[in-house]
């Protein structure tokens, strides 16, 4: 697959002299055609910084930008044939929504014919036809979001970027936008790179999410490969509910290497890179464990003490303490017969199901 | 249940309000009705009619001096917005760096400097320009009235910049307009009724100055101010109340459209 942006050790350092803050350190990416890519971290991380030198507002300290194998970094932002939906929308006050729309084709001296066409079709496509000739101010939250992406659109960019661009809508309303989000994807064709830090919006919309933390990029990967194989313990916590167990390679056989947890009990987990007598960190999530009795049968791997039970409808949560002093979580979905057979404060065993834990990279 | 605090029902409000209200208002309206004698008096009122603005409009002093006003005023004023618009775009539109605040100052200090003191250096500098190349005209009231407004007219231009949003401009830039077309198309329309307040604002400053204008003006260029100072020293009649009323007159039209035509901008 062809690269539409080429991220190549961009760095961004703000300020001067003794007061330096880097925001974005060595950051490599490279994004493909017709991808639907997230950028996801905490606050402060550096997203935006990021996405503000793709667009051409903030140029990079140090490194290339590349747009189809070109060198963009220093290109002025009416230069790119990129476009932005922000998050605040930043619609022109002065100007209705049709307006709005075929700004950036006005801007491009396209004919009057073409850019009336242009803007019906854009307005067909965010279904905002009746509200042409209204002005910003005298439409709602989620219809301004629609505007501010009609208006991204219309220029047909070869890159779309999108920064939280949900994030001031209420819980409906953004379910239903990341719908509309990927159908847009979709027809267009055009490549978006999407900001968050909503681990869940990235999971359920992303063809591949880079993990970022403090400016640096942690791991790229589908969906699936950040949630099944994070690379470390940041991205495994980030990323979902997690169980951290740490042990003692005790032998390795292939893939799969037995580990002796503190608690004395051993385990066996996907592995790679490690060697005998390492200490390692060993991940399991939730919905892979499942609380037993005591009198343990076959899989299970550790004892602790049943804290809590939280029911959630579908599924229910146990929290069990475990002998090191830290809590392990299992969920477990509910099944018509599965009352909670386990009082608080009974002793239980814990299951891991097979090749559900996994060895995180040693020294992670 | 307790009420909230409010101003309104402390005791005295209403008489401290009516008191300051007579105070504003009081002197212009005893003003407006004396413009309206029929005799010369300013303190015995005989009956109604528009004598004094007959006279007003009879007086070729009051014309020309009028006219001279208005003249100065208008292109002092446009001036003045020309060159404040493009000071508060060069202090705003930039990232902050070390002399911006200075430069802020430089350009509020004149409207802390006491007006006489502006009045005596201008007069100076301005007695020896004429020396040197002879020009006498009405140019150097234009220059000094240009000068003082532009402090006035940078207010409301600035204030109006300081609080747009900023992400309008990149949003532009990101739609592929230049900086001149996302100054064209975004800024300025944003930025109009700042300019129109500043224009206002350095127009009314202009046509109400005395102080400068008095120092800084040849024989036979009274403004009508100064025409007005000049009356008063001699005989006060109530042709000066008339002229007042229809400055005022004015001053409130002006100051209505301005309103009206702000408010269907936003
Ligand atoms: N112009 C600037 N000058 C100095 N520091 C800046 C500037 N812009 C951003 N930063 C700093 O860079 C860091 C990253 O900022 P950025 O806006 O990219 O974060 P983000 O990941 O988008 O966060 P959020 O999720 O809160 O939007 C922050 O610590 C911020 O304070
Ligand atoms: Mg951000």
């Amino acid at each position: 697959m062809n690269e539409a942006i080429g991220i190549r050790d961009v760095s961004k350092v703000f300020g001067q002299g003794d007061t330096t803050f880097t925001a974005v350190a060595r950051v490599n990416i490279s994004i493909r055609e017709n991808e639907f890519f997230t950028l996801l971290g905490p606050s402060g991380c550096g997203k935006t910084t990021l996405l503000r030198m793709i667009a051409g507002f903030e140029f990079p300290t140090d490194g290339e930008i590349l747009l189809h194998g070109e060198n963009i970094a220093d290109m002025p932002p009416f230069r790119r044939p990129i476009n932005t939906v922000f998050q605040n929308y930043a619609l022109f006050p002065h100007m209705t929504v049709a307006d709005n729309i075929g700004f950036g084709l006005r801007m491009l001296g396209k004919s009057k014919a073409e850019v009336s066409e242009r803007v019906i079709e854009m307005l067909r496509l965010v279904k905002m036809e009746p509200m042409a000739g209204r002005r910003t101010s005298e439409i709602s939250g989620g219809q301004q979001q629609r505007v501010a992406l009609a208006r991204a659109l219309a220029p047909q960019p070869k890159v779309l970027l999108l920064d939280e661009p949900l994030s001031a809508l209420d819980y409906k309303l953004r379910k239903e936008m990341q719908l509309e989000l990927k159908r847009m994807q979709h027809e267009t064709g055009i490549t978006f790179i999407f900001v968050t830090h909503d681990q869940e919006e990235a999971l359920t919309m992303s063809d591949r999410i880079a993990v970022m933390s403090k400016g640096q990029v942690l791991q790229v990967g589908s969906p699936r490969d950040i949630y099944d194989a994070p690379a470390d313990r940041f991205v495994a916590e980030f990323i979902g509910e997690t169980n951290f167990l740490t042990g003692r390679v005790r032998k390795i056989a292939e893939e799969t290497a037995e580990v002796m947890l503190e608690g004395g009990a051993a385990i066996s987990a996907t592995a790679a890179g490690v060697g005998v007598g390492d200490d390692v960190t060993i991940v399991v999530r939730p919905e892979h464990a499942e609380v037993v009795a005591v009198p343990a049968t076959g899989s299970a791997v550790t004892k602790g003490t049943l804290e809590n039970v939280v029911y959630f409808g579908t599924d229910t949560h146990f929290h069990v303490r475990l002998p090191d002093g830290s809590v392990f979580v299992t969920r477990q979905q509910n099944r018509p017969r599965l009352s909670s057979e386990f009082a608080v404060g009974s002793e239980v065993s814990i299951a891991v199901a097979a090749d559900a834990a996994r060895i995180l990279r040693a020294g992670a | 249940m307790a009420k909230p605090f409010s101003v309104k029902r402390q005791r005295g409000f209403t008489a401290m309000a009516i008191a300051c209200f007579a105070a504003l208002y009081l002197p212009i309206f005893v003003l407006v009705i004396f413009a309206f004698n029929s005799a010369s008096s300013l303190s015995h009122f005989e009956g109604v009619s528009l004598r004094w603005f007959h006279e007003a409009a009879q007086n070729k002093q009051v014309v020309d001096a009028t006219l001279r006003s208005f003249h100065v005023a208008s292109v002092a004023a446009v001036i003045a917005t020309l060159v404040a618009t493009m000071a508060a775009l060069a202090t705003t539109r930039t990232r902050p760096y070390p002399g911006l605040t200075f430069k802020y100052a430089l350009l509020n200090a004149p409207l802390m400097i006491p007006e006489i003191v502006t009045a005596v250096a201008l007069l100076i500098v301005f007695s020896q320009v004429k020396g040197w190349i002879g020009y006498t005209g009405i140019g150097y009231l234009i220059a000094a009235h240009t000068a003082f407004c532009v402090p006035f007219a940078y207010l409301p231009i600035r204030a109006r910049l300081e609080n747009m949003d900023l992400t309008l401009e990149t949003a532009a830039a990101d739609l592929y307009a230049t900086r001149w077309n996302t100054f064209r198309y975004v800024t300025l329309p944003l930025l109009w009724p700042g300019i129109l307040a500043g224009l206002m604002l350095s127009f009314v400053i202009s046509l109400d100055d005395v102080v400068i204008t008095e120092f800084v003006k040849s024989a036979g260029q009274d403004t009508l101010p100064t025409y007005m100072l000049g009356q008063l020293r001699r005989s006060i009649t109530p042709e000066v109340n008339a002229i007042s009323v229809v400055l005022l007159l004015f001053s409130v039209l002006v100051v209505t459209l301005f309103f009206f035509a702000s408010k269907r901008r936003n």
